[in-house]
């Protein structure tokens, strides 16, 4: 089903600016604007700084772990946060830190980048819609992650400063659930979780716009085989979005529950997760009746889909650009639907594998051990799919190219690392140690991550009007992949060598102190790769005001929105879009009748000529 | 420049290459070698998997750098080659990873059992727990039956404590009754390859093979609170004589009221 968009004026939109060109206030137009481009750049620009406070977090682990109980530098003599440590970081300091990297990387940095960011911009300009299904819901998808992060950083001054969540972004009760466990599990997890419903409402609010629309709005002509694989891939994203995160909810608000009268002193004291007879640090004996593994099946159900929503439209997008700047269409375009299927379908099947130590009956590790291994499948048919898209190609070596390389060249690395943590066997030795670490770096920042640097240069063009200074990308390039592998290619190493995660100082343990110079290492790797960054982000906001100004479709590129203006107008397209072609024709005979190696989906064919319907 | 770029994409996975083939010489590698029964199949496997994984790392790799490499040498400007992909490749590639991975998986069903389930646990373990492990907020407490009694459940007059040091007869199949006094916790013997989360609420038995006599690191290996980075603790494999004669020192130590008198049996 496809509906024609008309010209600019007449929508179906029932809000304010439903009467031709209505003059809106700057609020209305750059603040709570019902505009999915605005929206998604909203969500962009977001998630770019909150990258940085990821990061600074993250530089903060690594400090402690290369100079164990050294004074922090610069902030270590923030007045009066750090002065009962004297500058240093404290054990429950360090806790907090990694559950805070881990919390905003994935729930306010990743997540919102991919689906809010990119699939609010580009699902009706590739669709060749006028805008989402539901504009307005659209809108509130991204004002809630505003609440979400006030009670994420709220968590720090109802616990103190330096008892922020610290129980892990895993949370696991019993530690998370009774407040003695911790300094972090009184107050500061209450709001943690709250935080974290939040952001779960804005995702569930997204998935559901982009689901109708691209179901509902596809442009005349546009088949499901002829959407590009962005499109797949934020359909099937939303799709994993709507079915795992009720899961989570629920067991937030259980977990919630559980922890509301620390809060609240005569609410509801509900004991989902905990057993009975517990003493926790000298506190009286817990009721109980509960079962912490509850909680992790629950949270796991959702949280491991959700690391391929982390994933998805990241492979989607790597597509759309590699075949734009290789000049060649996607090798295996079906192949690469069925597996983002199957990759989404398995997804929901093996979350165990993140329990396999977890006292679960082993008899659900031999399941869950096989629908793991399966699920490496799909995933290498789409490396291999993405080496045939540029073997014998065009290859245009911009940073956008380079960037994607690296995503095909480091997802590699990530996926065939979690062939070790899939056999259960060899997971016993590795679960919980810096092998895990790797692995999801490798698949989080080595692949979505350069996906996601590429994406931003990519269609930067389109949201700007201008493009992103291609030499400082290519700096950025280098310096962030020699600092990426510099930082994470030796956990695997510290993995093997039997180091955990999490631990504040690990050179306690005799059997890991020579790990300290290498851990060193890895930390001037992580610094240099993360002030990289400022050359990202330089580019960017100095791009944007005055960077090369281009025209409609600078790249040479196939897709709908590049047949729009550059910025597009309100509606979009100022011609009705559509579609004839999939979205891949790079270097055909169409393309070469014209005399370039591109043809627009939207161009039409010359008068008599038959194009194939579909795709093949 | 282009040569460069696909040059640069060559080099990084040959540096990796190369940092996994000096980091066992660097001691950058696992603990020792596995010092338990169960431990000598993990490694088996690991290594199984790490030379089917290495061999498809290079395959990839070197396939993408010469997809780079191929463009960058030809004539600028030569159009590319216009495929929507390959049929037979595709059933190729899927069929093979696909007979790996499933074989990899039978491959490790029978150390799972072996691991895991308790009707797979030697006989002789099956009888007795030599000692309950406790965790807690941040430490082990060890707790063995008196003498001659088989451990219980519930602690009995009797019992001998200690904290953080087990002692464990080697070369001999023993099991510990894993729990927990507050929060998870995991019991980690990084050079025995032996992991269990010790769950509240639950009795998790776990069992091994100590080869060597000798002390062997037992750290925590689940977030459990601020301390989690300190709860070293040993375990000391021995004889079964040498574990007699510490439990029955630890008898002797725990009864000592103070009071000195030849030849009687201490109060309790």
């Amino acid at each position: 089903m496809a509906t024609i968009t008309p010209a600019v004026e007449t929508h179906g939109h029932e809000h304010d600016h439903a009467h031709g060109h209505h003059e809106q206030t700057f609020i209305q137009k750059y603040v709570f604007s019902t505009d999915h481009k605005v929206i998604g750049i909203q969500f962009l620009i977001t998630t770019l700084l909150m990258l940085m406070v990821g990061g600074a977090l993250a530089l903060a682990v690594r400090w402690q772990l290369a100079f164990p109980w050294e004074n922090m530098p610069i902030v270590g003599k923030l007045f009066g946060v750090f002065q009962g440590e004297g500058g240093q970081i404290s054990p429950e300091f360090y806790t907090m830190l990694f559950t805070m990297h881990a919390s905003v990387m994935i729930f306010l940095v990743i997540i919102p980048v991919l689906a809010g960011a990119f699939g609010n911009f580009l699902i009706p300009l590739q669709i060749g819609a006028d805008d989402m299904a539901f504009p307005v819901l659209n809108m509130l998808s991204y004002w809630f992650m505003w609440p979400a992060m006030f009670c994420f950083g709220y968590s720090f001054i109802a616990g103190g400063a330096t008892a922020g969540p610290a129980n892990g972004w895993t949370s696991y009760p019993v530690l998370s659930d009774i407040a003695s466990a911790s300094p972090s599990s009184g107050e500061a997890q209450t709001w943690w979780l709250f935080g974290l419903t939040l952001v779960g409402v804005s995702s569930m609010m997204g998935s559901v716009n982009y689901m109708t629309t691209i179901i509902n709005m596809r442009a005349p002509g546009m088949t499901l085989f002829r959407m590009p694989l962005t499109i797949w891939s934020m359909f099937i994203t939303a799709i994993l979005q709507a079915f795992a995160l009720p899961v989570l909810t629920a067991a937030g608000f259980m977990l919630v529950f559980d922890r509301l009268h620390t809060l609240l002193p005569t609410s509801i004291h509900s004991v989902f997760f905990v057993p009975a007879g517990l003493v926790v640090n000298n506190a009286a004996p817990t009721v109980g009746g509960g079962q912490p593994l509850l909680w992790q099946h629950l949270f796991w159900f959702y949280s491991h889909p959700a690391v391929y929503i982390m994933l998805l439209p990241a492979m989607g997008m790597v597509s759309d650009m590699l075949a734009c700047m290789c000049r060649k269409p996607v090798f295996g375009y079906k192949p690469m639907v069925y597996s983002m299927a199957a990759i989404a379908g398995l997804g929901f099947i093996v979350w165990g594998h993140h329990m396999f130590t977890s006292g679960m009956n082993p008899a659900l590790g031999m399941t869950f051990m096989t629908s793991t291994m399966m699920i490496a499948l799909p995933s290498a048919i789409k490396v291999f799919n993405w080496i045939g898209t540029i073997w014998d190609g065009n290859i245009q070596f911009n940073a956008v190219f380079l960037n994607c390389a690296a995503f095909v060249a480091l997802f590699i690395v990530g996926g065939l690392s979690g062939i070790f943590m899939a056999a259960v066997p060899v997971d016993i030795y590795f679960h919980d140690t810096y092998f895990i670490v790797a692995h999801f770096h490798y698949v989080l920042f080595g692949a979505t991550l350069f996906g996601v640097f590429a994406g931003v240069q990519f269609w930067f063009p389109k949201m700007f009007g201008r493009q992103m200074h291609d030499g400082v990308q290519k700096v950025h390039f280098v310096l962030t992949f020699i600092g990426m592998n510099g930082t994470f290619f030796p956990m695997h190493l510290l993995g093997i060598a039997g180091m955990p995660r999490r631990y504040a100082d690990p050179y306690l343990h005799g059997y890991l102190e020579h790990l300290l110079p290498m851990n060193q290492f890895m930390t001037i790797s992580a610094i240099v790769m993360g002030f990289a960054q400022f050359l990202l982000l330089g580019n960017f906001f100095y791009s944007m005001f005055y960077g090369k100004k281009v025209g409609r479709n600078p790249w040479g590129a196939n897709g709908l929105e590049w047949s729009a203006p550059s910025p597009p107008g309100h509606g979009n397209f100022d011609v009705p879009p559509v579609c004839y072609r999939g979205p891949y024709e790079y270097s055909g005979p169409e393309a070469v009748a014209l005399g370039q190696d591109f043809i627009l989906q939207t161009t039409a064919p010359p008068a008599g000529v038959k194009v194939a319907a579909g795709h093949h | 420049m282009k040569k460069f770029w696909a040059l640069f994409f060559w080099f990084w996975p040959l540096v990796a290459l190369y940092v996994c083939l000096i980091a066992p010489g660097r001691n950058w590698w696992f603990p020792s070698k596995p010092l338990s029964t169960l431990g000598h199949q993990i490694d088996g496997l690991f290594y199984l998997i790490l030379i089917i994984v290495t061999v498809t790392f290079v395959g990839t790799e070197f396939a993408l750098g010469y997809a780079l490499w191929k463009s960058a040498v030809s004539e600028p400007g030569k159009k590319a080659w216009f495929s929507h992909g390959s049929h037979k490749l595709e059933i190729v590639w899927t069929i093979v990873p696909a007979f790996v991975l499933v074989f990899i998986s039978l491959t490790q069903l029978d150390v799972l059992a072996d691991i895991r389930v308790l009707s797979r646990f030697p006989e002789s373990v099956k009888e007795a727990p030599v000692a309950e492990v406790m965790a807690r907020q941040f430490e082990w407490r060890i707790r063995y039956p008196k003498p001659g009694t088989e451990l219980m459940t519930s602690p009995q007059p009797g019992d001998l404590y200690f904290v953080n040091e087990v002692h464990v007869p080697a070369a001999v199949p023993t099991m510990i009754n894993l729990r927990t006094q507050d929060v998870q916790h995991a019991f980690f013997v990084p050079r025995l390859r032996v992991k269990q989360d010790a769950v509240p609420g639950l009795i998790i038995p776990v069992w091994f093979e100590i080869e060597e006599a000798g002390d062997y690191e037992l750290l925590c290996a689940e977030l459990c609170g601020w301390g989690h980075y300190k709860m070293k603790a040993r375990i000391v494999a021995e004889s079964p004589e040498g574990v007699s004669a510490y439990l029955t020192r630890l008898e002797r130590e725990q009864n000592e009221d103070g009071v000195q008198e030849a030849e009687t049996a201490s109060v309790k």
